[in-house]
């Protein structure tokens, strides 16, 4: 069983440096050697990893579909170790790939076979929790619950909350500009970031943003936020700490189907109200969640929606007979509540392992991304069903209701002939349901590696040059993970026709001049 | 293709290509390797991971390691390395969503690293210096006078020249300093009746290390169970249960125990096999597919295996029925890893602490992570398990509860180790011995003053 975004086939298949294969030739080149023997040199042992079967187990991260062996990976212990890296890259011109936890859902730490993995994981302290300020500073590596654990004692937390907080890193949250189930009401990652030191791809160490929540001059952090690793490491990280709220009731309620629930959603938010989390799973998914981790949800329910409300306790309280009001009068017909911690661990159990617990019941799935306005999710949930139902492959629902933010998870046994394919072909004509309604291609895993091809799906070409523009300011060797997020590698400041000769690497198609 | 092939075939000799890593016999399933989607939700829980920090000492990172096995690649040493690395703490298995049987795997490949990986000299020596004395209840007594016992082994040259008394020794020594004062370990009668209606018939497995350095605590196994109402059968010829050889894939030695063990106890005429050493248990538990292929001994396994409970989950299950007695004491319950992780019990022994009347029962922080007690991992690798120990010892202090409480030999000697390090004490006791002292009418001070307290 694997979990896949996409496969060559829909998505990511870039021709040239950065397309997916097994170590070969490239890892062995004059360029790599030499980055290799000048990194044994200057780094302790234990961190540069250079066995093979190692190397292998940093193949892939958390869409285990794409499989590069690195030509070298360097565990990283301090920004010393980083900076010394990536400045040898720089002067060697080898690629450099930054991996955290390796969660990630796009392939965005897919290694290279020509460069070098630098894995974050071991930078994992806590270097300062200072409550007063509201701030903490972390390395990279620290697991983004722990940040929260570290917290609690002072009365605070971090809100950034991606399903996968118990394990994934602040530098990958950082990256990905992830988001969780309470980013309806508290944002994304880059709300909660103020500043980080930083290793830019020619080796220098600067700090961007800071303590203040709004750094003077260009907003330079808020660019390297959701940059997916193309424009440098961060090796230290600014967080915001959140007050812990006064009271917080989490409720659980059973719908005859997603049009029941998805219409209750929109009825709590037009009705002013701004839960912290709604989060909505369909039928399929409440069944895997149940084989995982025997949640017990209410039987028979088509969707369920978990609704949590923080604050003061007055207002809770208030927000709450509301909410039982509106989940009624659309049709639950179950509606439960947690009331201390213990209970509410339990309903959010179902919720955090669902994708992990599609492995319960299918072989194989796709866990798509897409974005769209909330007022759309009956009509596109109905597309999907349909897309579903005359295709015979399976669609499991999760996702965060609030923020039009839709998982769905396309099952399929790869050992049946032609249903990888099948289920690909749905997965993507999701993404097309989600752009024809005004949404987008990936609401927080990032485009990396699997989506890049969808990205001219969404932009012009005009739009991509942009960006290539700002990637080019930071990363003009095009070295800080490349081949991802744009369809094309493009070479940076080098204008058409000053050259004599093509460059070598756009005539042999590899890369366009920029 | 490796790359030391590659680079054999770029030096111009002919190219042999490796062996693959496993045989055809018992490898690691493809499809369990197969049903693990990549997540990394086991990595925080496993302490390999919390200690290094690297992809290839977390459980995600082993089941790669094994895929590449599975797909030819050669069983070489650095892979060997984070096999052995693994605590089996299983840890990983209550962690994963996807239901990945981490347990099965490594039980295989462990069995084919044995089997197919040269060791080095030392290493092997080391092994079997452990195997020739921790599952032989008779050679650990002989070990119990410690400097005779020294010297016993000290007399083997290859130990000695290979430094393996240092390695070993540190363990015996808590085994002894925690041990009861020396002298005759009770003999537990063979059959004991329960006192008041019998409710049921239960057998007893007495163990190694509990038998030889924790009597104590299968006496008040023994008294627990028959105060329940339990007819409580301890077959006299009883060897240990294989528990150590199947972790550390010694599959034919782990054969052979097996089948010793449920010969002792097929015609007992139990009921429930009652185990009070979470290590064991698991093993027990799991004969029926340790034992899957040998024809004379399948079923019955099978039988045994739907036997065996662990105490507290008898105790449990059967229902209070013996007043307790107030004792007025706080303590701390750690989960011991094949307890919890392997059998998924965790409720039940908290559930006997909260029955007792005036026992304030702790948590303590991080209790899925590993004491680092491992069954042998402490001899073999003590310096991580020294690590591991120190951790929890900090997060037990921070309870700042008087009595330990767990339901392992292993664990209570890591742990007490490790809070001596720390220059502090605290009370050690199984489960059972804290239920004996309160049905019993004993005051807290017979579990704080004398018996297994560092
Ligand atoms: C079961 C499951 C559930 C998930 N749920 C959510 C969710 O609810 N919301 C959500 O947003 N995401 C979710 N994700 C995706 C993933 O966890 C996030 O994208 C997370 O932020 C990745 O963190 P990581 O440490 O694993 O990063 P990695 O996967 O290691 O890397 C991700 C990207 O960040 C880059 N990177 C890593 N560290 C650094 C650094 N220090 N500096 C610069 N670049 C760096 C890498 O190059 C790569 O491009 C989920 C994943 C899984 C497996
Ligand atoms: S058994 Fe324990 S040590 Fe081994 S991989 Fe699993 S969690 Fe890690
Ligand atoms: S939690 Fe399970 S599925 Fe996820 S990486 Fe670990 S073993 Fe694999």
């Amino acid at each position: 069983m694997s979990s896949t975004h996409g496969t060559t086939k829909t998505a990511g298949a870039v021709v040239g440096p950065s397309a997916p294969e097994r170590s070969g030739p490239t890892g062995d080149s004059p360029q790599v050697r030499a980055v290799r023997r000048r990194v044994q040199e200057l780094l302790p042992a234990k961190t540069v990893i250079t066995d093979h079967a190692r190397l292998r187990t940093y193949e892939c991260d958390g869409l285990a579909h794409y499989r590069v062996t690195p030509a070298l990976a360097v565990l990283a212990d301090s920004v010393d170790d980083v900076a010394t890296t990536v400045r040898i890259c720089a002067e060697e011109r080898v690629p450099f790939v930054a991996r955290g936890s390796g969660t990630g859902l796009s392939g965005g730490a897919l290694p290279r076979a020509d460069g070098v993995l630098i894995v974050m994981s071991r930078m994992r302290a806590i270097r300062e929790v200072s409550a007063e300020d509201q701030r903490a500073v972390v390395e990279p590596g620290v697991i983004n619950l722990d940040v929260t654990k570290a917290a609690a004692a002072h009365g605070y937390y971090y809100a950034p909350d991606p399903s996968s907080q118990q394990i994934c890193s602040i530098g990958g949250n950082v990256a990905e500009n992830s988001g969780g189930a309470h980013c309806l009401k508290y944002g994304f990652t880059s709300n909660h970031v103020t500043g980080a030191e930083f290793v830019a791809p020619d080796g220098s160490v600067v700090e961007l943003g800071g303590r203040a929540l709004d750094a003077p001059g260009y907003d330079l952090l808020g660019t390297v936020i959701g940059s997916e690793g193309t424009l440098g490491i961060a090796t230290a990280v600014t967080v915001r700490l959140t007050r812990t709220p006064e009271h917080v009731v989490t409720v659980l309620a059973g719908f005859p189907s997603t049009d029941d629930a998805g219409a209750a959603t929109s009825a709590i938010i037009g009705a002013g109200i701004v839960p912290a989390a709604i989060e909505m799973m369909d039928a399929l998914a409440i069944e895997a969640a149940e084989a995982a981790v025997h949640c017990n949800y209410p039987e028979g329910a088509g969707a369920v929606l978990v609704v949590e409300l923080d604050g003061p306790e007055v207002e809770v309280r208030q927000e709450f007979d509301q909410v039982e009001r509106l989940c009624r009068d659309n049709g639950a017909f179950a509606f439960r509540v947690a009331n201390d911690d213990v209970e509410r661990a339990l309903i959010w159990r179902g919720r955090k392992s669902a994708f992990a617990a599609v492995g319960r019941i299918s072989p194989d799935y796709i866990v798509q991304d897409g974005v769209i306005p909330r007022t759309s999710l009956p009509k596109v949930l109905r597309a999907i069903a349909e897309l579903s139902a005359s295709s015979a492959v399976r669609v499991a629902n999760v996702f965060h209701a609030g923020d039009g933010n839709l998982h769905p998870l396309v099952l399929f046994d790869d050992s049946e002939e032609g249903q990888g394919e099948a289920a690909e072909e749905i997965s993507g004509k999701i993404l097309d349901l989600c752009i024809e309604a005004g949404g987008s291609i990936t609401g927080e895993h990032g485009v990396g590696m699997d989506k890049s091809a969808y990205m001219p799906r969404m932009f012009s070409d005009a739009d991509l040059d942009t960006m290539q523009m700002v990637r080019c300011a930071f990363d003009p060797n095009n070295i800080s993970n490349p081949g991802k997020i744009f369809p094309t590698p493009r070479l940076c400041g080098e204008v058409p026709g000053r050259h004599k000769g093509e460059h070598p690497l756009a005539k042999s198609g590899i890369a366009e001049i920029f | 293709m490796t790359t030391d092939a590659l680079a054999a075939a770029a030096s111009g000799q002919s190219i042999d290509l490796p062996t693959p890593a496993f045989d055809e016999y018992r490898p690691p399933s493809a499809a369990l390797v197969g049903d693990c989607v990549h997540c990394g939700f086991c990595l925080p829980s496993c302490p390999t991971y919390v200690l290094w920090g690297e992809e290839m000492d977390s459980p995600r990172g082993r089941i790669d390691l094994m895929k590449q096995g599975l797909e030819g690649d050669p069983l070489t040493d650095s892979m060997v390395g984070h096999f052995d690395a693994c605590l089996g703490c299983m840890a990983c298995v209550t962690a994963c969503p996807s239901g990945v049987q981490y347990d099965r795997l490594i039980e295989t490949t462990r069995a084919q690293v044995e089997r197919r990986h040269q060791r080095t000299r030392r290493d092997k020596a080391l092994r079997g210096a452990i195997f020739a004395l921790f599952p032989y209840p008779r050679r650990l007594r002989a070990l119990r006078g410690p400097l005779r016992g020294w010297q016993r082994i000290g007399g083997d040259r290859l130990l000695r020249r290979t430094g393996l008394l240092e390695r070993i020794a540190p363990s015996l020594a808590a085994m002894e300093r925690l041990a009861p004062r020396l002298g005759k370990a009770e003999r537990l009668p063979e059959r004991t009746a329960a006192i008041g209606t019998r409710r049921a018939t239960v057998g007893m497995l007495t163990g190694c290390v509990q038998r030889e350095f924790f009597p104590a605590v299968n006496a008040a196994t023994v008294r627990v169970l028959a105060a329940e109402g339990c007819d409580v059968v301890v077959p006299a010829k009883q060897g240990c249960c294989g528990a150590l050889s199947v972790h550390n894939g010694r599959e034919p030695e782990a054969l052979r125990f097996a089948r010793a063990l449920i010969d002792s106890f097929e015609n007992a005429g139990v009921e429930w096999v009652v185990v009070n050493a979470a290590g064991c248990g698991s093993t027990m538990k799991e004969y029926a597919e340790l034992l899957r292929d040998d024809p004379a001994y399948a079923v019955r396994a099978v039988a045994f295996a739907t036997k065996v409970r662990d105490v507290s989950e008898i105790l449990v299950e059967l229902g209070p029925v013996a007043t307790r007695h107030p004792l007025p004491i706080t303590a701390a319950y750690h989960d011991a890893c094949h307890l919890a992780h392997a059998q998924g019990v965790r409720a039940q022994p908290r559930a006997l602490l909260n029955g007792i009347p005036g026992l304030q029962l702790r948590e303590i922080a991080d209790p899925a992570i590993c004491c680092g007690s491992a069954g042998i991992y402490n001899v073999l690798f003590p310096e991580p398990a020294r690590e591991l120990g120190d951790r929890k010892a900090a997060n037990v202090l921070a309870t700042g509860a008087e009595l330990l409480v767990t339901a392992n030999p292993g664990c209570l000697m890591q742990v007490a180790a490790s809070v001596e390090r720390a220059g502090e004490t605290i009370a050690l006791a199984h489960t059972v011995e804290v239920l004996d002292a309160s049905i019993q009418g004993r005051p807290v001070a017979s579990l704080t003053g004398g018996g297994t307290s560092s």
